[in-house]
């Protein structure tokens, strides 16, 4: 029957365009230049991509249930600012804490992520149990995250000095690489991996998709829905953290304006990638295609010569398209 | 011809939904100046035969004559135009404005001054004002909505209703939440308005009302004109019979449960708020189908979600000689009670998550293994056999539910509340909205289980359903319990009776 074969294809393309829309760009931007197939490229872009990755991550636990978290990228900058802080070598001159000894390299990477938890859990509770819509509730954490982070940052003898001096083990994490893989990567690698099993295999995963899918019926079926959003809320904290102490190694230093609208690109990533901005739908594959195709725009377009502001335009563009083609769905479907 | 006599004629309005037939050639002549009662039970066709005049429905087939004029009427705002204005049961103000912008919403009066034009607020006051006094209500224009009682709203709907000229007004159940006082004073307004010559067609279960303020009462019956008689020549005990009038075949499986000792016991349940169930106290047994019966408002749905702690109450509970405290679904749960809601769509299904995940949500910590990770193999498999035992059509468990059928949704969600194993089913209005075919495997479901000693509370508003089912039937009245009957000499008209007992 060509109708019904008509409309599988028209499924099968709706429902995997976001991997097409990514193999269709390398391709264009390859037969404009085809020395950008190599191996470096791709190592550099997924350098660049692989704290995106983490922080996208981070917010398609929100999204999913059908909220979604502006609170993300001031979360990154403080994660940065505290771990580069306690990160610092003995011999640099302007050390935050100047008597600090040498930690071991875990310690301030795990005070940053529970920092990261604890805003989590602060907007999980505002969101939950005081019925504060979450982008109200994740914008008033936004504000406050970053003026906690800016005081943090004038404490003396620092003053608002960008962070620098970072101990090489703290930096390895973000430029070095094991067989040639950069460590980051693997690390983000890890953190999908682990993601993908909370959204697919665990009753916490499954009760965020019923949550977004139905918040009443979620309710109905006996899920405690705001202990269930406060540990999502906290989940996704704790992957901003992680991306923010990466960010810090990846590029030696921190300033408590690290971060900021980062939570703009995860959003537009997750999105792009397919999670659906109504909540309930969202897989960890279409996330880090999203994040990869906005990689690849900012680096294919800057290697072919694009105008960069052509390269915003390009991305505006693409995250319009990809809610309209998601919201089409969730009609035709209806 | 006289062209005045009717106002209004449908004329063998037929319309039908996939797997029902909700009118059937029904028909309904409607006279100038005069109160139209339109009466039968739930789900006789009596809401549907009013969206079809006011066009939010379109009838398969039928015409609608206005004046002896046919007239198609494609939408709302045609209804509008044509002089049919509707009272909803539900109503929709926009609560942060006032009174008169909400009678003029869409069509403000508008001065020009220059090239503009702006809201002309002196004039919008002034025709509130003469529109009020020909109705003879007496309120503010310009109070906010949100400070206004129930019954000041309806007034105020019942306003901006004539305020389009209407020749005909429907009111849907218009005194259903309103004290006798103000009862009173909505039918001074019907007064005047039949005085001007407006048509009211009137939707109430409350006889002794429809006796008082009608002029002509149209019965209907499953879809079905049954007839028109004057208000002034027809008893009580005539309507009640002429409404349910209808005998009972074989809808429904053979039964074969046995009611043994009580499982749960409900001593003096209230809920705090001041229109909702009061006092309530009943007993339900092992293997036993206790029917819930009553009319739309009796607050039973509200009972039931208050038992499975979606909702406040006082009172004691008992399950099996023990008081239980239940505050959430979880503690319900945790009690092996289970609670099929009434709305599938907005509080049972996730429309776009797989059948395998809506049957399995309620009891994923049953496939827990180490790491907290869930056993995927024994979740297919319990989804799987669900499917099997249940006969739910779907292509597989990977199929979004949105995609299966009502009656094949409603399945799953049994199946989903059966893989918690419960030992009390609450089931409101589980065959609602789903074929007959589907109907009759709910029911064959609902003995199975009964047999099997699980005891059912049965919320349902078709009578000869909860006859045809139910060993005991428990009717509701206003939030009062109105009396507990036996289901095997239980006769509609007994159930009517007490549906209908605290009605003044």
């Amino acid at each position: 029957m060509p109708k019904l074969e008509a409309k599988r294809i028209r499924n099968f393309l709706s429902q995997n365009i976001i991997y097409m829309v990514l193999v269709v760009l390398i391709a264009v931007i390859a037969i404009l230049d085809p020395s950008f197939l190599s191996l470096q490229t791709f190592r550099d872009i997924l350098l660049q991509c692989a704290t995106r990755v983490i922080i996208a991550l981070g917010v398609s636990f929100v999204l999913i249930t059908g909220g979604t978290d502006l609170s993300a990228g001031r979360v990154v900058g403080f994660a940065a600012v505290i771990s580069a802080s306690m990160l610092q070598t003995q011999d640099y001159l302007r050390r935050f804490y100047p008597d600090l000894p040498d930690l071991p390299l875990i310690v301030p990477i795990l005070i940053a992520i529970a920092v990261g938890i604890l805003f989590g859990l602060f907007n999980g509770i505002v969101v939950s149990r005081f019925n504060v819509p979450p982008f109200i509730a994740t914008l008033g954490t936004m504000v406050i995250v970053y003026g906690a982070n800016s005081l943090y940052f004038d404490l003396e003898p620092n003053n608002s000095q960008p962070i620098g001096g970072l101990r090489p083990d703290f930096t390895n994490l973000g430029s070095g690489s094991i067989f040639s893989i950069p460590i980051i990567v693997i690390i983000a690698l890890v953190i999908a991996l682990l993601v993908w099993i909370v959204f697919n295999k665990t009753r916490l995963g499954k009760n965020m998709y019923a949550i977004g899918g139905n918040k009443d019926a979620a309710a109905v079926s006996g899920i405690n829905v705001g202990r269930t959003l406060i540990i999502l809320y906290a989940i996704a904290g704790a992957l901003y953290a992680i991306g923010g102490t990466l960010e810090a190694a990846r590029t030696g230093g921190a300033t408590n304006n690290y971060g900021n609208m980062y939570e703009l690109d995860a959003i537009a990533a997750c999105v792009v990638g397919g999670v659906s901005t109504t909540g309930g739908i969202g897989t960890v594959a279409g996330v880090l295609a999203g994040v990869l195709i906005f990689g690849v725009i900012n680096y294919g377009l800057t290697f072919i010569g694009l105008n960069p502001y052509w390269q915003q335009i390009i991305k505006g563009i693409i995250i319009i398209s990809a809610v309209a083609v998601d919201i089409r769905k969730y009609y035709a479907k209806k | 011809m006289n062209t005045s006599e009717y106002v209004l004629e449908m004329k063998n309005i037929t319309k039908e939904f996939p797997g029902v037939k909700a009118l059937d050639n029904v028909s309904l002549k409607v006279r100038p100046g005069t109160v139209h009662a339109l009466m039968g039970e739930n789900g006789a066709g009596k809401s549907t035969l009013m969206k079809c005049l006011f066009g939010i429905y379109r009838p398969d087939s039928g015409e609608i004559y206005l004046n002896n004029q046919k007239v198609d009427i494609v939408n709302s705002k045609i209804a509008l135009d044509h002089g049919i204005s509707m009272i909803h049961q539900e109503l929709h103000p926009v609560p942060h404005r006032s009174v008169m912008e909400n009678i003029w919403l869409g069509r403000f009066p508008v001065k020009r001054i220059g090239p503009f034009k702006f809201v002309d607020h002196k004039k919008m006051r002034k025709k509130t004002e003469e529109l009020f006094e020909k109705i003879g209500l007496d309120l503010d224009p310009e109070i906010i909505v949100r400070n206004l009682s129930v019954s000041k709203i309806q007034s105020m709907e019942i306003a901006k209703a004539t305020s389009y000229n209407a020749r005909v007004i429907i009111m849907d159940e218009p005194t259903s939440s309103l004290t006798e006082n103000e009862v009173d004073h909505l039918f001074r307004i019907i007064n005047s308005l039949k005085s001007e010559g407006v048509a009211i067609i009137y939707i109430s279960h409350k006889i002794e009302e429809i006796l008082q303020i009608a002029d002509e009462v149209t019965i209907m019956r499953d879809g079905k004109y049954i007839g028109t008689w004057p208000a002034g020549e027809i008893t009580n005990d005539f309507i009640i019979s002429t409404m349910v009038g209808r005998s009972l075949s074989n809808r429904f499986p053979e039964r074969t449960n046995v009611p043994g000792d009580v499982v749960m016991k409900v001593e003096n349940f209230s809920s705090p708020l001041p229109k909702s169930f009061k006092n309530i106290s009943f007993e339900l047994r092992k293997g036993e189908v206790l029917g819930v019966g009553g009319l739309v408002g009796a607050q039973r749905t509200e009972l039931v979600e208050a038992l499975f702690g979606l909702r406040q109450a006082t009172g004691n509970i008992y399950i099996n000689g023990k008081p239980v405290r239940i505050k959430s679904p979880v503690d319900a749960i945790k009690h092996k009670i289970a609670l099929l809601t009434e709305e599938r769509r907005t509080t049972g299904i996730f429309p776009v998550l797989q059948v395998l995940e809506n049957i399995t949500i309620a009891n994923l910590s049953s496939y827990l293994k180490p790491y907290l990770l869930l056993d995927e193999k024994r979740r297919r498999k319990a989804a799987e056999d669900s499917i099997r035992l249940l006969h739910i059509k779907t292509p597989s468990y990977k199929t979004l539910i949105k995609d299966l059928s009502g009656g094949n949704q409603q399945k799953a969600l049994i199946a989903r509340w059966l893989l918690t194993e419960p030992e009390i089913l609450i089931l409101d209005e589980p065959t609602r909205g789903i074929d007959v075919g589907a109907k009759y495997e709910i029911y064959t479901i609902i003995n199975e289980l009964a047999s099997q000693g699980k005891s059912i509370i049965m919320i349902s508003s078709e009578m000869p359903e909860l006859i045809g089912m139910s060993d005991r039937i428990m009717v509701m009245c206003e939030g009062k319990l109105s009396g507990i009957i036996d289901g095997e000499d239980a006769t509609q008209e007994e159930i009517m009776r007490l549906a209908t007992k605290f009605i003044a």
